[in-house]
């Protein structure tokens, strides 16, 4: 059977979660049981909401490293403005506009000037993280009911007796579901692929590169806004000086997920796995007990350096079999 | 390519006016931005000139900001060498904390002479840095990609090595790189002005510093003019380990202390915007080491100021950022190019 070079990372990807699976069904009891998978997702769901914005971003060959900022400002804004008595509805849409206009803003200036994303990003991480402490320099709990027992119990699906889906974990595979058909079916979704191939090229073929680029750091400040909405689902509070480094741990997911960091080439669906594949680098870990905390950014590392080893692999291999295997493919 | 053609077929006394006039006006915006800050504070905030002698050696708000400067400073160097060849090096937080780890674990066992720590700890920061070297010049992985495994990694190692736990020290010869001065001067800031002038006279009394500005310029054409491309990145990669291994030791030696996960943290990015407000561009090819020390110096001057205006250290990020960004917004040359026509306009009416 052939198999198209493009989905060969997938494939790893997948492997790899498969085989982690695996080793842990087969070392630990209580590993592959129903409570410990669904947790799994409810616990990096906003790592995972995150995640899909980075991919987007990633696929149109820049990057974002504001999204940790944005989750910890997010977080304590909604937590601050339910602490000042607005209804939950408005604070967390109040939340989600500033952190897309963040994103126009961020957008505006890498498409207008022309300035490199990494670098706009960066200065975009600082601007979140501090306007965070400017809203409330602690962490704030949050007591509105609508957190305590319409999210964290009424909107959960029960499975069975003891076990129920998070509301967090229904949150990340709503916005996965719609990440993939924005990603793969829609025209905006055509055209960041291919921007990340060549922007020259998809400038030359008429797609509205400018526009595009504005468009994909919107929606990756409103993924990051989304994230720290679950964020505050998950944890009940709001805190501006969590998720430090969380953006890098978005990327690699996406590059474990088998996308080119270069853009134009990736899949929704492996930025899924990436992200289940850290959570469950942790879940080990954490079960095994003895291990101690550091080896999680050493494992980490090396995933990503096989993955991209790979992926150079796969790339080298495609030039020297000429236009057959083509990267854009 | 052909820009590249057209460089070297230009007469070479015209080509070096040309790169006179560059060097000027790329330094003034920084030189204009430190100027405009000193000059706030000079009006606004009491003390700030205040310099005095006490013990032997310059006491000062100023002097502060040259000592806690000379951390970015010194990461500032290597990573304008990385920048110029169209790179980055995302991992110079954590060689410093591998760094001090190092040098904490072997000057606390019996029977390691000083020189030896000193010398094992630097040349694991140069190793460290030449792995980014080697996946970035003999690999060809994009180099952010490349430095984010050993900047994912490299705090694991760093722990590895302290065994998690953070490593204090009293030997009085490691806490002298940090703390102690010479004449006058804080050990740290001599530290790095000597390294500047070795930045300096090997890039631009040798032919390194050529070979750096044409890899980063157009990879392709220096390697049909016999560049070997690969090992001049390898070599910035590792001089880059190396001034992030001498900063992990002011950082360390500082405190007094090993701390893996907080030695270093964010300096990457501090060092990073130091080069570009320095007017070294992301895209590679050109560099300017004395604009990313004045650059690196502006940083430290705007943390200072605001602490001593009583901004809280958390949210001092926020003005930090608008100035950064609005210093990139003016350099950009989308920017440049629009206020270059609002003046010919005018000289034109």
């Amino acid at each position: 059977m052939r198999i198209s070079a493009k989905y060969i990372p997938l494939l790893a990807t997948a492997l790899v979660l498969l085989s982690l699976y695996a080793v842990g069904c087969i070392s630990f009891t209580g590993f592959g049981s129903l409570r410990v998978v669904v947790d799994l997702f409810g616990d990096n769901s906003f790592l995972g909401i995150a995640a899909v914005g980075a991919t987007f971003v990633i696929l149109s060959g820049g990057i974002d490293l504001s999204v940790g900022s944005v989750i910890a400002f997010t977080s304590i804004l909604i937590a601050s403005l339910v602490g000042h008595g607005f209804s939950p509805f408005a604070a967390i849409g109040f939340a989600l506009l500033a952190g897309t206009l963040f994103g126009v803003l961020m957008g505006f200036l890498i498409s207008v000037f022309e300035m490199p994303p990494f670098l706009v990003t960066l200065a975009g991480m600082f601007l979140a993280r501090g306007l965070g402490f400017m809203v409330n320099p602690q962490s704030l709990a949050i007591t509105h009911p609508f957190f305590l027992e319409r999210v964290a119990n009424g909107l959960s699906i029960p499975l069975n007796d003891r076990v129920s889906i998070p509301f967090t974990a229904t949150c990340y595979v709503i916005v996965f579901i719609i990440a993939l058909v924005v990603a793969h079916y829609t025209r905006f979704g055509r055209a960041i692929y291919a921007m990340g191939g060549d922007q020259h090229s998809a400038a030359l073929m008429g797609l509205p590169v400018g526009r595009t680029k504005i468009m994909i750091y919107t929606l990756s400040g409103f993924c990051s806004a989304l994230a720290g909405v679950v964020y505050t689902f998950y944890t009940q509070s709001g805190d501006p000086a969590v998720c430090v480094g969380l953006e890098l741990q978005a990327i690699a997911a996406v590059v474990i997920g088998g996308t080119l960091l270069s853009g134009g080439v990736g899949f929704m669906a492996g930025t899924a796995m990436g992200v289940l594949i850290l959570g469950m680098i942790q879940n080990l870990i954490n079960f095994k007990g003895d291990i101690n905390s550091w080896w999680t950014p050493i494992i980490v590392g090396f995933l990503i350096l096989v993955f991209i080893l790979l992926q150079n692999a796969i790339v080298a291999a495609s030039k020297r079999f000429g236009g057959r295997l083509s990267k854009t493919a | 390519m052909s820009s590249a053609v057209t460089t070297t077929g230009s007469s070479s006394s015209g080509r070096f006016q040309k790169k006179e006039i560059r060097w000027w006006s790329s330094l003034m915006w920084p030189v204009a931005g430190l100027a405009l800050l000193l000059l706030f504070n000079l009006i606004f905030t009491q003390g700030f000139f205040h310099v005095e002698v006490r013990d032997g050696r310059l006491y000062g708000v100023l002097i502060d900001i040259l000592n806690h400067g000379s951390k970015v400073m010194l990461l500032a160097l290597g990573m304008t060498l990385v920048i110029a060849t169209g790179g980055v090096d995302l991992s110079v937080g954590a060689i410093m904390a591998i760094a001090g780890a190092v040098a904490a674990q072997l000057i606390n066992k019996p029977g390691v002479s000083f020189p030896t720590v000193i010398a094992v700890s630097l040349a694991v920061a140069v190793a460290a840095g030449s792995w980014n070297g080697s996946l970035v010049g003999l690999l060809k992985i994009q180099p952010i990609v490349a430095t984010l495994i050993l900047m994912v990694a490299g705090r694991g190692i760093a722990q590895l090595i302290t065994d998690g736990q953070i490593i204090t020290f009293t030997d009085a010869r490691l806490t002298y790189i940090g703390n102690g001065s010479l004449g006058g001067l804080p050990f740290p800031v001599l530290l790095s002005l000597g390294m500047l002038g070795v930045a300096a006279l090997l890039t631009r009394k040798t032919a390194i510093g050529l070979f750096v500005e044409s890899v980063g310029d157009n990879q392709t054409a220096s390697t049909y003019a016999g560049i070997r491309a690969g090992r001049v990145k390898f070599l910035v990669y590792a001089f880059s380990g190396l001034c992030a291994g001498l900063a992990g030791l002011v950082a360390a030696s500082n405190i007094k202390c090993a701390d893996s996960n907080h030695a270093g943290l964010f300096l990457e990015l501090d060092a990073i915007l130091a080069v570009v407000i320095g007017g070294t561009s992301l895209t590679g090819g050109r560099f300017y080491l004395a604009g990313a020390i004045v650059g690196a110096l502006f940083i430290q001057a705007l943390t200072t100021t605001m602490y001593m205006r009583n901004v809280s250290a958390d949210v001092a990020p926020v003005p930090k950022a608008l100035a950064i960004l609005i210093v990139c917004v003016l350099q950009s040359p989308v920017a440049r190019g629009k206020i270059a026509a609002v003046f010919r306009r005018r000289t034109v009416q």
